[in-house]
């Protein structure tokens, strides 16, 4: 019977040979992640509905990543985190990655690809929403409550519904002036923000193929913003690479039959896409960067897990180069292997930091930081009746801090371009 | 679990994201500790911009004052309810300010999950759009067995769709208690 990439991976999770979308199966679990926001409740519900005997199904496959309210003054935040280094240590945990030590890595959906959890053809749940980061891996991961999770750290089992799935055919090669970015913006337009709910968004065409898996995951970050369970693209010579890099050969490479069955097929041509934003207050609210051009705007952000990778200050970097922002500009690298990153990677002879720096940035540590508001005193947090240019991937009412403030999503170079003259600004002025 | 739910309806409008659920920076309270938890009810809903508080005529707060509870128990929403971040903390707070149910056009598919499987509150697909029929502070009985809503000031009656495989689920009142029952734990 003919599956799509998706519908196979969840065959092999739940001991059977094929599965149909709409039924409810019992998964087998490869990885459960969990931070400082959603660990402590996790936590808390494992230990009361398994008693004080209860049992981790298997330590290796659990990975704790801080990230959320790090730097913070906020006694509450903090004793998330003392929640999650206290039980670390009562159960040896080897994949805890704790704030104030080497090992402290930033966001987790990004640290998950670093640190080689991210394994082709497996199954990683999270309590994050946007664990569907990591289906750029030609995996299968999707985010879940705490109890779903408690379920997990108990079992290693979740059910799970088996979704349709739907098509995404990038056709063309990449123009300079667009990024991942700009092409998920541009679905969320089509679709909606429950287009895609309880489906599978797969992603595939030329211009997927020469992209890096930087770039990959922003589109599968985003599929959540859809209303996807989960974002998929299929492993080829890029992934290849970049898990051979970080020693990992040995794993399952699914892709979906010709004559799988979809329940949409969308094909874009990206030589005839433009820079686009989401304007407030929904990730589905699109229009062209030309078309709000000249919007004044108070503050700019570049991070999080779908806008603070590498590749993301490359964009921002290509363009800030020589140039001083109009506004306060916030450069968050999603982990502490990006801000290194920063400062090994150069554009003429200066590094980004550099660069950054130059242009009178504010460079922020690694960490969730204003992507989701925070606590008071969160670098980069909107207030007031901020208007925010932003590479994150929400922009709902509050979502960055201040209930009044607007938040525009848009590319990096898009981002960059509008710092240099304080109002939303095409890149291509720049570029 | 009853089987009938009679309590007053806060309509609200489409796309209602879990940060206007309960706002992130409030997540850092412990769930497990009863004082704490009361400021997940007292925050709920606190980030629905006023004029989509409380439809159709909007202002109306969900929480009034220092309280911690809600006068409403039912919430009657459009699509996409509970959108956002993966936040179980967004159930639990409806739950905390007395929400018993919720009738949505549809859910986004975390806020389902979590709702269903922490036991916090029943959450309803509509047939249809409910909301613009239904006003805020109307009385509400949900009747479980039939599938139906019942407005009490009006005496309309709308079906409901039947709950379908979750059911068994939030019989057992979640997923602990559903393998516990069916000897899965
Ligand atoms: S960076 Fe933002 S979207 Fe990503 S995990 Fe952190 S809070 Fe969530």
């Amino acid at each position: 019977m003919a599956m799509t990439i998706t519908e196979k991976i969840l065959a092999k999770a739940a001991n059977r040979s094929y599965v149909t979308p709409g039924e409810s199966l019992w998964l087998d679990v490869d990885v459960l992640m969990t931070h400082d926001v959603c660990g402590p409740p996790t936590i808390a519900i494992w230990k009361k509905e398994f008693g004080e005997q209860a049992k981790i199904w298997n330590k290796q496959k659990l990975v704790i990543f801080p990230d959320h309210y790090i730097f913070t003054k906020n006694v509450h935040a903090n004793r998330n985190v003392d929640i999650l280094r206290q039980f670390a240590a009562e159960h040896q945990l080897p994949n805890y990655y704790d704030v104030g030590t080497e090992r402290y890595k930033g966001v987790c959906h990004i640290a998950l690809a670093e640190e080689g959890f991210n394994v082709p053809g497996t199954v990683l749940f999270g309590t994050d929403s946007h664990t569907c980061t990591s289906g750029a891996f030609g995996m299968f991961s999707t985010g879940v409550g705490n109890t779903d999770a408690a379920f997990i750290l108990g079992t290693g089992k979740i059910w799970e519904k088996i979704p349709e799935s739907m098509k995404f055919t990038f056709n063309g090669r990449m123009p300079e002036y667009l990024t991942a970015k700009d092409l998920i913006l541009q679905i969320l337009g089509d679709i909606t923000t429950d287009g895609a709910t309880y489906r599978a968004m797969e992603f595939d065409g030329e211009a997927i193929s020469g992209m890096n898996m930087f770039e990959r995951m922003t589109l599968t970050n985003m599929a959540i913003e859809g209303g996807g369970m989960n974002g998929i693209i299929a492993v080829d010579g890029v992934t290849r690479l970049y898990l051979q890099e970080i020693g990992i050969t040995q794993f399952e490479d699914f892709t979906s039959d010709s004559d799988a069955v979809y329940h949409s097929k969308y094909t874009y041509d990206v030589t005839k896409l433009e820079p686009t934003v989401a304007k407030p207050h929904s990730p589905d609210n699109r229009d062209t960067v030309k078309n709000v051009e000249g919007t004044k705007i108070t503050k700019a952000y570049v991070g999080s897990c779908t806008g603070g990778k590498i590749t993301d200050f490359k964009y921002a970097a290509k363009l800030l180069l020589g140039q001083k922002v109009k506004v306060t500009t916030f450069i968050v690298p999603a982990s502490t292997q990006v801000a290194k990153q920063l400062e090994a990677e150069t554009i003429s002879g200066i590094s980004l930091k550099n660069i950054f720096l130059n242009a009178g940035c504010t460079i922020a540590e690694s960490s969730c930081a204003a992507c989701l508001g925070g606590p008071s005193d969160t670098i980069g947090r909107s207030t007031d009746g901020d208007v925010v240019v932003s590479t994150t991937n929400r922009n709902f009412p509050g979502r960055m801090g201040s209930k009044s403030s607007q938040v525009y999503l848009a590319s990096p170079l898009t981002v960059a371009a509008s710092a240099i003259t304080g109002a939303l600004t095409d890149p291509r002025k720049f570029l | 679990m009853e089987n009938i739910i009679v309590g007053k309806a806060y309509i609200l409008g489409d796309n209602i994201d879990t940060d206007q659920i309960i706002p992130a920076e409030h997540l850092v309270y412990s769930t497990s500790d009863p004082e704490e938890l009361k400021k997940y009810g007292h925050f709920a809903l606190s980030s629905v911009p006023t004029e989509k508080a409380g439809l159709p005529d909007g202002g109306k707060s969900f929480i009034v004052g220092d309280n911690y509870q809600s006068e409403y128990s039912i919430v009657i929403s459009g699509s996409n309810f509970g959108c956002g971040s993966s936040r179980e903390h967004a159930p639990l707070a409806l739950q905390v300010a007395g929400v018993k149910a919720i009738v949505a056009e549809s859910y986004a598919r975390i806020f389902y999950r979590n709702s269903v499987d922490g036991g916090f509150l029943i959450p309803f697909e509509g047939n249809e759009k409910l909301n613009n029929k239904i006003k805020t502070g109307d009385e509400v009985e949900i009747n479980l067995e039939d599938n139906s809503i019942k407005n009490l000031s009006d005496g309309m009656v709308y079906k409901l769709p039947p709950l379908g495989s979750v059911y068994d689920i939030v019989k057992c009142g979640g997923l602990f208690n559903y393998a516990r029952k069916n000897k899965m734990i």
